[in-house]
């Protein structure tokens, strides 16, 4: 499957190569080296690749939508924080009595709050396999039940544009709510082990950020898979002719929900392994701005071509990094500003460009 | 029960009483306008039909009806005396033998005119199939039969968006035969096209009508006149004003009302 990739689209396995290049390599220098050497990475520089990866497996997800199959879904964060919080609670469970409180059994929010027992839905979080398991269902089944009404009604463009971000803006609130279950505004924190060992070790955080890589590949290489069979045909077909399809005897929404819930697992995914490395998850992960940021990603990025997403998604987030230590007020408007851009200059976007410079080159 | 007797089975096409298409009463309003108005209309199987008719005259809201694109108000429409098509979606409809070619050039320009053809396939077209689909030998050869019948062998791997406006158009035409239809609806097929165009459009449809029954609905006269071998049904505001000949229908004093006005 990859050297068939190799051969057929360069460009695609030259990115594939520097991320796992660079997911090695980043934890090894930061082993390896010494804290004074030019070599060297911080534990710093380790989590926040890690979390470019995350990021960039979430844009991916979104381009199989948007890029692919033309809905522009606002609501994105929203399946990404879920995976998280589906990963935070398993975190959670894993504290045990060495929280403030020191109760076994409830995290300290509930304590505070004097619950006596567990809620039901927190059962099998204290097993691995079942959060990840849930890290894919949850999204996954709220992908299905929201896309099942909203395709069926044939509700397209900017009508469902607007549902996703009412639909993140929601959970955002329903998450604020203590009643809830999943620790109010304070969100999910202070997490202790992952499978028995120390979340805060470098170890770990080298494992989790290798893991990050190492989806993110996989995820591309199923996606590029799924978009080069006649599904990948269809959803593309579906974008830009519609009515066409279903004259041809395709139920669109069918072939809609189907990418709809396997991008919404793979950005639960993307959150269950954002979460161990940067620590918490709280509501503000299913805040609107947050979906709009991914879409602003992958337009700068390059819609429909799977490794732009994934370029915008590092290049805007390595941009934010520098941007909010150094002048945190402007990184809006300069957001704002790259993508307005980007839609008049690059309507495909950086890969689009450069993969037009390329070829008007060699040809 | 006598052994000529005739069981009708639902869902099953049934065109033993000659009309492949029974449109009766038909009515379709959009906020007031009376885009069809109680039209009936019988096509035969086997029939190639001309519609013609004015602007506004409901050719493609009889068209979006049979199609299940547009509910109608009232009436019934068959596909043979069975098969209640007003009880179908339109993948339904398309995957029971109806077929639709849009007055507007619909091929999917991003996809290769053999990928056009690969999709419009008649298969299976649940999405895990489709996930896994591969072609076999007898669909390959059935694409390729296809591209030699529209003339677009040479451009198979080309993408649909660089052909030309007649091009696309017989693609479509293609793509509707890829689905191995049982009826074709043809809107306005020659609408912009080079008069050389316009006759191979022409010697297109007619050597498809041994396949299937065609409904062609267009604007341009001397078009349907070289098609037109059985009957040209005119429409004016959503009903049937006349049906005949072509000569019998232009000279029908009706009819020349219509289309030139008082």
């Amino acid at each position: 499957m990859l050297s068939s990739l190799y051969k057929k689209d360069k460009t695609a396995s030259w990115l594939l190569g520097s991320i796992a290049l660079l997911s090695v390599l980043v934890p090894l220098f930061n082993f390896i080296f010494p804290v004074e050497s030019a070599l060297h990475f911080s534990a710093y520089s380790v989590s926040i690749m890690g979390k470019y990866l995350c990021f960039a497996l979430l844009g991916l997800s979104l381009d199989l939508v948007w890029g692919y199959c033309g809905i522009l879904a606002l609501g994105q964060g929203a399946f990404f924080a879920l995976g998280g919080y589906a990963m935070g609670m398993y975190l959670m469970r894993q504290i045990g009595n060495r929280s403030v409180y020191g109760n076994p059994l409830l995290p300290d929010f509930m304590v505070f709050l004097n619950w006596q027992e567990l809620p039901w839905y927190w059962y099998g979080f204290e097993q691995f396999w079942f959060a990840a398991l849930m890290v894919m269902l949850v999204p996954g089944l709220l992908a299905f039940v929201f896309g099942w009404l909203a395709f069926r009604s044939r509700v397209t463009g900017v009508y469902l544009s607007i549902i996703t971000q009412a639909l993140t803006y929601a959970l955002l609130l329903a998450f604020f709510r203590n009643e809830m279950g999943f620790g109010g505004n304070n969100g999910l924190t202070d997490f202790k082990d992952i499978l028995g060992f120390n979340i805060q070790s470098e170890a770990v955080r080298a494992s989790l950020l290798l893991i990050s890589g190492f989806m993110l590949i996989l995820a591309f290489v199923v996606s590029r898979w799924i978009m080069s069979s006649k599904l990948g045909r269809v959803v593309t077909a579906v974008r830009d002719q519609e009515s066409r399809v279903r004259f041809l005897g395709y139920r669109v929404e069918h072939f809609k929900l189907w990418i709809f819930v396997f991008s919404a697992m793979l950005a639960g995914i993307a959150g269950a392994l954002y979460v161990p490395q940067v620590g918490i998850i709280n509501p503000s992960e299913f805040s609107p701005i947050n979906s709009l940021e991914i879409v602003i990603w992958v337009a700068i990025g390059g819609r429909g071509t799977l490794y732009g997403a994934i370029v915008g998604a590092v290049l805007v987030n390595y941009a934010k990094t520098l941007l909010t230590g150094w002048a945190p007020e402007i990184w809006l408007f300069f957001l704002g500003a790259a993508f307005i851009l980007v839609t008049v200059f690059l309507p495909d976007g950086l890969v689009g460009f450069w993969q037009r410079h390329f070829q008007a080159q060699k040809s | 029960m006598t052994e000529l007797a005739h069981k009708p089975k639902t869902g099953e096409l049934d065109t033993s009483h000659g009309p492949i298409l029974y449109l009766e009463a038909v009515s379709v309003s959009f906020d007031g306008f009376k885009a069809l108005n109680n039209l009936s209309m019988y096509i035969d199987a086997g029939e190639l039909r001309c519609l013609i008719g004015p602007n506004g005259a409901g050719k493609t809201t009889l068209m979006d009806v049979i199609t299940g694109k547009t509910h109608p108000d009232s009436g019934s429409v068959f596909f043979g005396q069975t098969i209640d098509l007003l009880q179908m979606d339109e993948p339904a409809i398309s995957k029971a033998g109806i077929c639709r070619k849009f007055q507007k050039p619909s091929v999917f320009e991003t996809l290769t005119v053999f990928e056009n053809l690969e999709l419009a396939l008649a298969t299976n077209k649940g999405v895990w199939t489709t996930l896994f689909a591969k072609l076999n030998e007898t669909q390959r050869d059935r694409i390729e039969q296809v591209l030699e019948t529209i003339g677009l062998t040479e451009h198979r791997s080309h993408l649909a968006g660089i052909l030309s406006h007649g091009q696309k158009q017989w693609l479509e035409i293609g793509m509707l035969l890829m689905q191995e239809p049982k009826v074709m609806l043809v809107d306005e097929p020659v609408a912009g096209m080079t008069h050389q165009e316009v006759e191979r459009t022409a010697q297109l449809l007619l050597s498809l009508q041994s396949e299937c029954s065609i409904i062609v609905v267009e604007h341009d006269m001397e078009f349907v006149r070289s098609i037109a071998q059985h009957r040209v049904t005119v429409l004016h505001e959503g009903s049937v004003l006349t049906e005949g000949t072509m000569d019998e229908v232009q000279n029908d004093p009706r009819v020349i009302q219509v289309y030139l006005g008082d």
